[in-house]
């Protein structure tokens, strides 16, 4: 018998029942749950006069529509200015104290972006089967869990029976070996897969990143990469345990301690593919091969180089091709052949749930210390993932480099990743964002996403424009 | 959930790929915390002039004339004609609800993003999945013709032109027979309670953290 792959042991593992019509019921160990794709589900289960199946498997927070504004947020949910948002954050308050569902609430430690809170708080570990209404919920995976976004439908299935109707997908390894250079991060590896498999090439598929780059990388490099798989198409991404996931869960707040947890890391140890497993796909990269990548155009995998140019229409190989571009273009106010670099912005996001932890803070504080933001830049959000990455920023005294260079420090949430909030873009506004969607109107009505690495950024706050983060290191400070 | 057995009606399109749920709803609509009255929003900024506001009367707004949803022709279409990765991006099961709002009943198209394909089912919207070469002939058809019809049959797994064409489409047993019967899905599964309880048993002797731990 073939080897097993991380993704069948995961699914192996949690599969309650296997029905004749080749659905499977599968165990779910985690839900997460926010204000935006919730209120439905739970308004689902009172008609059904149900109630929810466990309660110490879920946990919530507000995140999608919350201000990040200071003066707003010290209000509290009473303050938001937002009444439609205010009593969305109210009926997630009201649903989880009803039940006794754990909630970290708007200002409350622990609050923030739920797939930056998740982990954080220990609250997903190695093997868990996790699920919540948002399709970014592959992050979880680079903690080797088999975690994927949910519709509202499913969030009220999971709270009434602590299981999903699934269907086993197809096992893809991306495998990208190597050392990256300077300047590359995990969200320009991530750009590169996207770019070169498409939005639609992890369709069908759960994906493991596999290869020297995904080990060297940290864990939180690892989630920047894990979250955007759906980018590619894939709800799942993956990466495999080892003693960096251990390091990185021992000690946080739901995680076992003590002898239960040695318990835990034996099993842990375990969730690694096996030496002969067999994917139905595969796809190779190579480190050296990865430049700092920018978007271009409207979606995630129009994607190139910083040192490149925008496509032309005429290097297309298809009408359909053709035409998408076309469309891009347009969309984006650029034209086929301009440097990439000659991209003017005028608004930076630094933050979501792509690009908001520590690392990425102090990333794009290296870049910003001693520097001032680009006057012709409007606004220079920094939004941390968390009220936990936020006080570990404050110690480390990287709100002040930020303030210094003449950028917003803002409160947890998602801010303008979707501009649910206040926080957007003013129409025809090219934005550097740390986002991981560069989708016509997503950050705004007529707004135009660069998706990019914090430090990239960060280097483009201060130039006024798309710049290659590797030569500008060296600048003048 | 509303069954979906049988459907004739009229066609419209929405003729590029990768059509993300940021353009089929746009997110300051999903602030609702109801299911219902999506369909006044559905691809809002491609459909409208100006911007739109969750609540905010749409029938005097100003259209875009070139988008192709907004001309007579295919004003009460209950079929949309689509291009491949329809519904990439997030997971927000507002997407089927407003066009369902809207008044689809299905969607044809080469393919769909994972997560939009299973909500759909959820909402009896049926979301047919046909070659390339099969939607290029519908969309042939459909430009060629106004009041164009297409007829669907989810028992036979067939759409069905005028012309004479009869397309099959595949979908799962499982979700074909949740669509023809209307089924509570979660009732369903509430019906492998005592499953549920034994595997939850046996996880809890063996993997004893993942339970308790979060109060």
């Amino acid at each position: 018998m073939a080897g097993r792959t991380l993704y069948d042991k995961l699914w192996d593992s949690h599969l309650v029942k296997q029905n004749s019509d080749g659905s499977s019921l599968i165990y779910i160990d985690r839900h997460v749950i926010h204000e935006v794709t919730s209120p439905q589900a739970f308004e689902g289960l009172r008609l059904a006069n149900r109630k929810p199946w466990r309660l110490d498997t879920n946990i919530a927070t507000p995140d999608h529509n919350i201000s990040t504004d200071k003066s707003e947020r010290d209000a509290g949910v009473a303050g938001m200015t937002d009444e439609v948002s205010r009593i969305q954050v109210q009926t997630l308050d009201d649903n989880c104290d009803l039940y006794g569902i754990k909630e970290f609430k708007i200002n409350e430690m622990g609050q923030g972006i739920v797939h930056v809170m998740g982990p954080e708080l220990g609250a997903t570990m190695p093997g868990m089967t996790v699920v919540c209404g948002d399709s970014h919920t592959a992050t979880h995976g680079a903690l080797a869990c088999l975690a994927h976004g949910i519709g509202t439908s499913e969030v009220e299935h999971v709270l009434a029976t602590q299981c999903l109707v699934a269907k086993k997908m197809k096992n893809m390894r991306v495998t990208v070996n190597g050392t990256v250079g300077a300047g590359v991060t995990p969200k320009d590896v991530v750009l590169a897969i996207i770019g070169k498999i498409g939005t639609a090439g992890g369709n069908e598929h759960a994906i493991e990143f596999a290869g020297s780059v995904f080990r060297d990388m940290s864990i939180e490099g690892r989630m920047t990469v894990c979250n955007m798989a759906i980018e590619a198409g894939a709800r799942v991404g993956m990466v495999a345990v080892d003693q960096k996931t251990i390091d990185y869960c021992e000690g946080r707040q739901f995680v076992p301690k003590g002898e239960m947890f040695e318990q835990a890391v034996v099993y842990w140890n375990t969730l690694t593919s096996d030496a002969d497993a067999v994917f139905d796909t595969e796809v190779v990269l190579h480190a050296d091969d990865i430049a700092p990548q920018v978007t271009w155009g409207t979606s995630p995998e129009m994607v190139s180089a910083v040192t490149a140019s925008v496509p032309t229409l005429d290097e297309q190989p298809t009408e359909e091709k053709r035409k998408g571009l076309e469309r891009a273009l347009e969309y984006m106010g650029l034209e086929g052949g301009q440097a990439i670099e000659s991209i003017k912005v005028d608004r930076v996001f630094i933050g979501s749930c792509t690009n908001s932890r520590i690392e990425d803070m102090r990333a794009a504080a290296a870049v910003a210390k001693g520097r001032q933001v680009a006057s012709s830049v409007k606004q220079v959000l920094i939004v941390p993932g968390s009220q936990m990455v936020k006080a570990q920023a404050e110690a480390e005294g990287l709100d002040k480099i930020f303030i210094d260079a003449g950028m917003d420090w803002r409160e947890p949430g998602c801010s303008m990743c979707l501009a649910m909030n206040a926080d957007k873009l003013g129409a025809g506004e090219h934005c550097a964002s740390t986002s991981n969607r560069n989708f016509e109107g997503r950050q705004g009505n007529g707004g135009r996403t660069h998706l990019m690495s914090p430090a990239m950024a960060a280097a483009a706050a201060v130039a006024g424009h798309i710049v290659d983060v590797r030569e500008f290191a060296g600048g003048d400070q | 959930m509303k069954a979906f057995t049988t459907h004739r009606g009229l066609v419209g399109p929405m003729d590029r790929a990768n059509v993300d749920t940021d353009m089929i709803i746009p997110k300051q609509f999903l602030k609702s915390i109801k299911r219902s009255g999506f369909g006044p929003n559905l691809f809002d900024e491609l459909r409208y002039r100006d911007e739109g506001q969750p609540g905010a009367d749409c029938s005097n707004r100003p259209l875009k004339e070139d988008f192709p949803l907004n001309f007579p022709r295919y004003k009460g279409a209950s079929i949309l004609l689509a291009r491949k990765n329809f519904g990439c991006g997030s997971s927000r099961e507002h997407a089927p609800w407003a066009l369902e709002d809207y008044g689809f009943n299905a969607v044809i198209a080469p393919s769909y993003a994972d997560i939009f394909y299973n909500n759909c089912f959820k909402n009896g919207l049926l979301p047919v999945i046909l070659t390339e070469e099969q939607v290029d002939v519908l969309f042939k058809e459909m430009e060629a013709e106004e009041g164009y019809q297409l007829a669907i049959d989810l028992p036979s797994q067939t759409v069905t032109t005028d012309s004479g064409h009869v397309f099959s489409f595949e979908l799962d047993e499982f979700r074909k027979d949740c669509l023809l019967n209307g089924l509570d899905e979660i009732g369903l599964t509430l019906q492998n309670a005592d499953d549920i309880k034994a595997y939850e048993a046996e996880r809890a002797a063996q993997h004893p953290w993942v339970f308790g731990a979060i109060k």
